[in-house]
């Protein structure tokens, strides 16, 4: 099968941690909780043509919040990064645990997802049906060449574009692809469940539920839709994601890719001239948050409006286009300050520092990384059928998440998001596919306990 | 076999732990996050042990049963034992990190106290190695098959539950005296613990036979009960406390639904 479309922006995604503004910002955001009802009607994620003023607010208070991170003491918000990270690591396990549990069970049930039956992406070409071993290993490594030279390829061009202000081509891009996966994807995946579950359905009533989760998937990404929607049509699509990448990846290219994005993240994130480096200062520079659409977001920051009119045309331009990026890109950022503005914009309400030093910042997550993960521990599910070694990658995920986010605490800028974790999901796999197994399964024939 | 026997061992071995996980730890992130580096740091010593068990399995005679057997006796203690020497591992990791906390937080102390800790650390070992003794055999018995169709034990499935649930329980409690200990320096207190862990796998090495081995493991772990209420605060007048004011409680509802 060629899933072209999506595979490209599948390549398109980076894994980068990217800090937004420095720490020290957080004067002009205010942030609501996200499950307060009230604040529902005032929820504006995206940018889109009427959100003009929110832009102009969002490109006017850039520089009031820099000239007032000089008085903000270091100490307080060191005290404020430690209290609040417990719960950002929280707002993170949470999602990429559902986004694990749905792509297990889905592996776990439907057996489409595990079935072999020669199809290869164009981006793995290299069969793994050999005779030697030494053939195969060098088979899944150029597989992974090819991949990883595609993802770069990608990447550079979405960094260009980007520093070009293509936004437009951007933003088409990305509806198209994710109008693949809600639709196409999401109707194969039901298809699937269906034949599992010998449910027998008729094609109109198919055709309203697939259109109905489509058009609702697309106004939350791309527009405007509570909260906690939006978060589940990301964790959705990731995992359907994750699962294309299970079936249609070789088993040892799947393994070799996982290691070798890692190692690209690493480098595209904290190199100097990486690609994923430039795109978020660029991003920085111009005071755009990066990607805000397709980067999993755990709440919403308010700002009230300090709505400056001249620059209305200017920033509805940037950030309409900017939001629509579907990113593989792992991009870890606090959230410092990403400017919401609220209905009422006609209120040019100045901001004093002190009330925002309570607030909480919020914490995102690039979707590639829920899309490798799930791949990892998914790839655990489906070979060998162990739930030992499912489990065990499961946590080893979490603790490299955890790892991340304090390293993110502690150096304060863009971090990588996949290398500890899937390091330690590697690691964990093959040991305990290879040495736990066995030793459990004795200890589990002879019922002798530790 | 049949869905009653997975939903029954399930809720036996895993239902304890699973309510204490949502009643005391899922509310609280901090405790969260502690519970799954708990649960990492068993893995690593499993990890280890079964590397270790690998090796000799390897290096041995694999046609020889009974040597195969002796070497599968050593790999449960030498599990055991390396089990502690990561729970002490994880207690120091937590010390500092306490410390940590408590520099950095707004009272001066931190946010979670070393109890609380030495609960959801035993918890995190609990449930994991429930949970990998489990599932297995858990997803087992959601296939075909008929137990002891061989000759072996008609109960493998309930007593594996109960036997799980026993560990669980029991790696709580562990938890809770052994942090107790390493805090007041009472290294007899740590050297209990680890003998009655040997032990406890010990009597786990009569299975199948649950006379030997069950209600052994259940009084240790009753015991286990009583001493870690009392290692970790608890008082028989703290009891009392609880059922008066119970009673006064029920009492002071009796009297208010009457008038």
């Amino acid at each position: 099968m060629n899933t072209s479309d999506s595979e490209e922006d599948a390549c398109n995604e980076r894994t980068a941690l990217v800090q937004s503004e420095s720490p020290s910002l957080p004067s002009y955001t205010r942030q609501t909780d996200p499950q307060h009802g009230t604040t529902e009607p005032k929820r504006r994620r995206h940018a889109n043509s009427d959100t003009e003023a929110g832009h102009a607010a969002r490109g006017g208070v850039a520089a009031p919040r820099e000239r007032d991170s000089g008085p903000v003491p270091d100490g307080e918000d060191e005290e404020l990064t430690v209290k609040y990270g417990a719960k950002h690591v929280i707002m993170l396990f949470v999602p990429v645990t559902l986004c694990m549990v749905v792509v297990v069970a889905t592996i776990k049930s439907v057996s489409f997802y595990t079935e072999k039956n020669g199809q290869q992406l164009i981006y793995t070409p290299f069969t793994e049906d050999t005779n030697s071993v030494g053939q195969r290993l060098l088979n899944s490594v150029l597989n992974t060449i090819i991949m990883i030279s595609v993802i770069v390829v990608m990447t550079i061009f979405l960094v260009v574009l980007y520093k070009y202000r293509c936004y437009k081509f951007i933003h088409g891009w990305l509806i198209l692809s994710s109008l693949m996966l809600l639709f196409w994807f999401s109707y194969m995946y039901l298809g699937e469940v269906f034949k599992t579950y010998n449910v027998a359905m008729d094609y109109p009533t198919v055709a309203m539920i697939i259109w109905n989760f489509g058009a609702v998937g697309m106004i939350c990404i791309h527009w405007k839709g509570p909260l906690q929607l939006q978060q589940a049509y990301l964790i959705v699509i990731s995992a359907l994601m994750a699962l294309v990448f299970i079936k249609y990846l070789p088993e040892w290219s799947a393994w070799v890719i996982l290691g070798a994005i890692s190692v690209y993240d690493l480098i595209a994130v904290l190199c100097p001239k990486g690609p994923l480096r430039m795109l978020v200062e660029t991003a920085q520079e111009r005071n755009e948050p990066i990607f805000p659409a397709l980067i999993y977001s755990s709440t919403m920051i308010w700002m009230v409006g300090m709505a400056n009119p001249s620059q209305a045309s200017d920033s509805a331009d940037r950030s309409a286009d900017e939001e629509v990026r579907h990113s593989e890109d792992v991009i870890l950022e606090r959230e410092e300050a990403e400017p919401e503005v609220q209905m009422h914009r006609g209120q040019n309400r100045s901001y004093s520092a002190e009330e925002e030093l309570e607030e909480d910042r919020g914490v995102k997550l690039g979707l590639g990384d829920f899309i490798f993960y799930s791949v990892l521990v998914g790839k655990a599910a489906a070979t060998g059928g162990d739930w030992n070694t499912t489990l065990a990658c499961f946590v080893a995920i979490l603790i490299g998440l955890c790892l991340t986010l304090l390293l993110l605490a502690i150096f304060k800028k863009a971090l990588p998001a996949l290398p500890i974790s899937i390091t330690f999901g590697l690691v964990f796999y093959f040991s305990t596919d290879n040495l736990v197994r066995p030793f459990m399964d004795n200890l589990a024939a002879h019922q002798y306990y530790i | 076999m049949t869905a009653a026997v997975f939903f029954g061992c399930a809720f036996i071995a895993f239902g304890p732990a699973f309510s204490l996980f949502i009643f005391t730890i899922a509310r609280d992130p901090l405790r969260v996050i502690i519970l799954i580096a708990g649960a990492f740091f068993w893995l690593l010593s499993l990890l280890l042990s079964s590397l270790v068990w690998f090796i000799a399995m390897k290096a041995s005679n694999a046609e020889d049963t009974k040597v195969q057997t002796g070497l599968l006796i050593f790999g449960v203690f030498f599990s055991v034992l390396l089990q502690e020497v990561f729970r002490f591992a994880y207690y120091r990791l937590l010390r500092k990190a306490n410390e940590g906390l408590a520099a950095i937080s707004d009272e001066e102390t931190s946010p979670i106290s070393v109890q609380q800790m030495a609960y959801v650390a035993g918890l995190g070992f609990g449930i994991i190695s429930g949970a990998f003794s489990m599932i297995n055999i858990l997803s087992d018995t959601l296939g075909p098959g008929t137990v002891g169709i061989f000759g072996d034990s008609q109960y493998y499935f309930i007593t594996s539950a109960l036997m799980t649930l026993a560990i669980t329980l029991l790696q709580i409690f562990w938890g809770v005296v052994f942090f107790d200990g390493c805090e007041k320096s009472r290294w007899w207190v740590i050297a209990v613990v680890v003998c009655l862990h040997l032990l406890v796998s010990g009597l786990s090495l009569l299975n199948p036979l649950y006379e030997g081995s069950l209600p052994p493991v259940y009084a240790i772990t009753v015991l286990m009960a009583v001493w870690a209420f009392f290692a970790s605060g608890g008082s028989l007048h703290n009891l009392s406390l609880l059922f008066t004011r119970k009673i006064l409680f029920v009492l002071q509802l009796i009297c208010f639904v009457k008038m």
